[in-house]
């Protein structure tokens, strides 16, 4: 990947140039363009251009049944395919007022926070990688790997699942999975305290994350950000507690926030979350009720009212919320996509203003983006 | 201080009783299109609605004109934009932009919708007051051709630079 | 008790020159097969399986295919001295070795500065660095190559404090006698030698720390782990250009761990005192390096104002007050 270096010759006696980042990164943060015009090492404007792997998932939206969406929704951020897909699902039912019976609500809440782990895990590896250690990224993999055999074993796929359906999800967790992840939960408590010791406590790290890319509450604000980004700038604010969805009031959890708003808070926040995933996750295997999964009447050929609908969730980078309007056809009028990473980048642009270089890359990486989930 | 949702639509219905008082960027009248008659009319609905079948608690519409007002006043208030959607109604000849907005602190959900003429839709830009707007209507512009007035760079986002298309219209069609 | 090999002297300088030749050639090609397998290892996975038993003739197949590829020069830049940098890593690096005790008959050149060599030739490679990164007329492989002088001075000057600090302790330059000073078993050892100089352990590792640095290992290495952007000093560069930058990486490395035995652990001493020789040299030395190759896969990159704050401000402190701790206490003891 090779720089673009040339003087903008308006530039007065400050000489700036213009360096081009992407589109293809050497770390994986995917393909992301940022213009940066640097005076030197610092960087005077960082301007990010998304749209490169665009797919324009809105319009096939409009193209498709109500059902035949639910692969897209795996495919906007497939890091964190499950809870996207439980936003689209859970507004359609919302709009056609179809019940979802309570275990397939908990096996929602148990894929969906496994979900969440392994995307942490690897937003975990990738960050380190951008920073120079290589190594725990093959640690996290490994623990992912375990999650990844589990949702396996359930739904057949690695990555992005089409598990849930409007009413319910597909087929009924077996015992199998419910004794593998009653292990995967008791194996991987241990794998935190050997994080924090490698890693989290490790001196380098800690001077290249404290005090590095502060984000403040209003900033946050002012652009929409949400998600780790918000919880690291001291605000409580996690769609699971502020709108509470799916059976999330039932179980027993804390929303990490820390005050600093840098990225060490932003890091923090997700190695804290981890750690809740696996409480819900023990507290929702525990408590699993007995009962159907898929709601007793969906109809065929869906239909709902028409109108408009909204549904939100914590997705594993931010809010998540999927607007679908109705207009009593088999097909949506339109579906509205509202990507947490979006939102997060758009605050990059003031967010690096100033910064060094490696710095403003720190703080990339600590908005844990996925491009994908930018462009749709 | 932070409003209740029924002192925040008192807020709202407030706002548009006192009319759009025509802020900068409004759109100029074409006497010969077919909306014109939508931007100068006065606000019509602010409702209540139930979260659990609609998602949000506040349903505001107001005129084209009056779309930055709303976003201030909700600014006062706290709130950040959640999303901007274009809607195409082209059987009504119409396009929607619907502005989401949800609280950082609270559990409130609001929306502000206004409509605009299909043929030229113009609507001022909030991203004066929430710079997030920014990228949300250069997307709406990608998508549907709105134009927003005052918008510092409204280049496409998502789609080629050169693009000159909007893919979201009802009328354009897939090859 | 090793014998001098009694040879007329051209016929042993010129078994010298191919055996360090072959030394340090088999070196660069089998640190890299050890990196990687090291690397693998860590990161609990396998490293090169493929090619010959336990991708054992991996380096051979990159030699190859380096060698295979053409060398492009690209237009615009200065062509001698494009070319000329990657020669000018490799040849001091050999030529460290001349000094070097393996044991007590194989020194190619016993000198009694051998110290100073070391030290004069170890300093070529940044020069090197410099020119490649100037000649190739790209704006990053410039500022890669400014910030590996720059860290490269910075570091030099607590490995030079750390070395007279030595220097004072052991009373020679001669490598040879420095190592014959540490006979008898691992307390006498330089390491340990704290009647001279209480603060030996933390000298090595200042010592340590700072060979890390020059040879811009992880995790001080900004220059070449630009990887955020692009490749730094040696972007432009490739086959065998490329090949011999990184031979040159790893030959400065075994030139460091070959330093660090020699004046700390013994060289070729013993560690209880019989039998010394080539093994023991061999044994320290290359657990040494592999210390390094853990270092590197284990922590992140430092920031490279950390960095240099961490010479300025703290091993140099550092390495002035041990020179002046060990000067009194040589003065009065």
């Amino acid at each position: 990947m090779m720089p673009q270096t040339e003087r903008s010759a308006a530039d007065g006696p400050q000489e700036t140039f213009v360096l081009n980042l992407g589109p293809q990164h050497p770390a994986t943060h995917g393909v992301l363009r940022v213009k940066l015009t640097m005076d030197g090492e610092y960087i005077t404007r960082a301007e990010p251009v998304p749209g490169y792997i665009h797919r324009m998932h809105e319009k096939m939206g409009e193209n498709r049944t109500w059902a035949q969406f639910l692969p897209n929704t795996s495919r906007i951020d497939y890091l964190s395919a499950m809870t996207y897909t439980h936003a689209y699902v859970a507004a359609v039912e919302r709009a056609a007022r179809i019940e979802v019976p309570l275990r397939a609500e908990y096996i929602r809440v148990i894929t969906s926070e496994l979900n969440r782990l392994s995307s942490h895990l690897v937003w975990f590896g990738a960050f380190l990688l951008d920073l120079g250690g290589f190594t725990p990224l093959l640690y996290a993999f490994d623990d992912r790997e375990k999650i990844l055999d589990l949702l396996e074993g359930l739904t057949g796929s690695r990555l992005t699942y089409c598990y849930y359906r409007i009413g319910g999800v597909c087929n009924d967790v077996d015992e199998a999975f419910v004794q593998g992840t009653r292990d995967f939960v008791a194996q991987m408590r241990p794998r935190f305290g050997m994080y924090r010791d490698l890693v989290t406590d490790n001196v380098i790290l800690r001077k290249r994350l404290e005090g590095i890319g502060p984000i403040s509450a209003e900033l946050c604000r002012r652009y929409g950000a949400t998600g780790p980004v918000i919880r690291g700038a001291g605000v409580p604010y996690d769609v699971r507690k502020v709108e509470p969805y799916s059976v999330y009031g039932q179980f027993d959890f804390e929303i990490p926030v820390f005050p600093e708003g840098d990225c060490m808070a932003r890091y923090r926040v997700r190695m804290e979350e981890m750690a809740q995933s696996l409480r819900i996750i023990e507290q929702a295997i525990d408590r699993l009720p007995a009962g159907p999964v898929m709601a007793p009447s969906v109809p065929r050929v869906l239909k709902p009212p028409p109108g408009d609908c909204c549904f939100a969730v914590e997705a594993a980078r931010g809010r998540f919320a999927v607007r679908i309007v109705s207009d009593g056809k088999e097909i949506p009028y339109r579906v509205k996509l509202r990507t947490p990473s979006f939102s997060n980048l758009s605050l990059f642009e003031e967010a690096s203003r100033g910064m060094l270089l490696p710095d403003a890359l720190a703080l990339m990486g600590s908005l844990d983006l996925v491009i994908p989930d930018i462009d749709r | 201080m932070m409003l209740s949702l029924p002192q925040l639509a008192e807020a709202f219905g407030q706002l548009l009783r006192n009319g759009a008082t025509r802020p900068e960027g409004q759109a100029p009248e074409h006497p010969g299109s077919p909306g014109a008659a939508n931007l100068a009319a006065p606000a019509t609905a602010c409702r209540l609605t139930d979260y659990a079948l609609k998602g949000y608690h506040l349903d505001v519409t107001v005129s084209p004109g009056e779309v930055v007002s709303a976003a201030s006043l909700l600014d006062g208030e706290g709130f950040a934009l959640d999303a901007i959607t274009g809607l195409d109604w082209m059987a009504d000849g119409q396009m929607e932009v619907v502005y989401d907005y949800f609280h950082p602190r609270n559990a409130l959900r609001v929306v502000v919708r206004t409509r605009l003429p299909r043929a030229e839709p113009v609507v001022p830009t909030i991203s004066t007051v929430f710079p997030g707007a920014n990228w949300h209507e250069r997307e709406a512009h990608d998508f549907f051709g709105i134009r927003f007035l005052g918008h510092p760079d409204l280049t496409p986002l998502l789609l080629p630079e050169d693009a000159d298309y909007h893919p979201l219209r009802k009328d354009f069609a897939l090859s | 008790m090793n014998t001098a090999l009694h040879l007329a002297e051209p016929y042993r300088l010129l078994l010298f020159l191919v055996g360090t030749l072959a030394f340090v050639g088999f070196n660069a090609a089998y640190l890299v097969w050890l990196e990687r397998k090291g690397a693998g290892r860590f990161q609990r996975r396998a490293g090169p399986t493929e090619v010959g038993y336990a991708g054992l003739l991996q380096p051979v197949a990159d030699a190859i295919k380096l060698l295979s590829k053409q060398l492009i020069v690209p237009p615009g830049t200065d062509a001698t001295l494009f070319r000329l940098a990657p020669m000018l890593v490799m040849a001091p690096a050999l030529m460290c070795f001349v000094a070097m005790p393996f044991s007590d008959a194989l020194a190619a050149r016993p000198l009694n500065l051998g110290l100073v060599m070391v030290f004069a030739f170890g300093s070529i490679h940044v020069l090197a660095i410099m020119l490649g990164g100037w000649a190739s007329r790209n704006k990053f492989a410039i500022i890669s190559a400014a910030r590996v002088v720059s860290q490269n001075v910075a570091y030099e000057i607590p490995m030079l404090l750390v070395v007279i600090t030595l220097l004072m302790i052991t009373g020679t330059t001669d490598l040879n006698e420095i190592v014959r000073q540490q006979g008898g078993g691992f307390w006498h050892w330089n390491i340990l030698r704290l009647t001279a100089n209480p603060l030996m352990p933390v000298t090595f590792v200042v010592f340590y720390i700072c060979m890390l640095a020059e040879t811009n290992r992880a995790p001080f290495d900004m220059a070449e782990a630009e990887s955020e952007l692009v490749a730094g000093a040696f972007t432009e560069y490739g086959g065998m250009g490329f090949g011999l930058f990184f031979m040159g990486e790893y030959a400065n490395i075994v030139i460091g761990c070959s330093l660090a035995t020699v004046l700390f652990f013994g060289g070729w001493q013993s560690p209880i005192g019989v039998w010394p020789g080539l093994f023991w040299f061999l044994l320290k030395l290359y657990l040494l390096i592999f210390s390094v190759i853990w270092v590197r896969w284990t922590f992140p990159r430092t920031q490279f104002y950390g960095l240099l704050n961490l010479s300025w401000k703290i091993l140099i402190p550092l390495s002035l007050f041990v020179l002046v701790l060990s000067s009194v206490l040589l003065k009065f003891l």
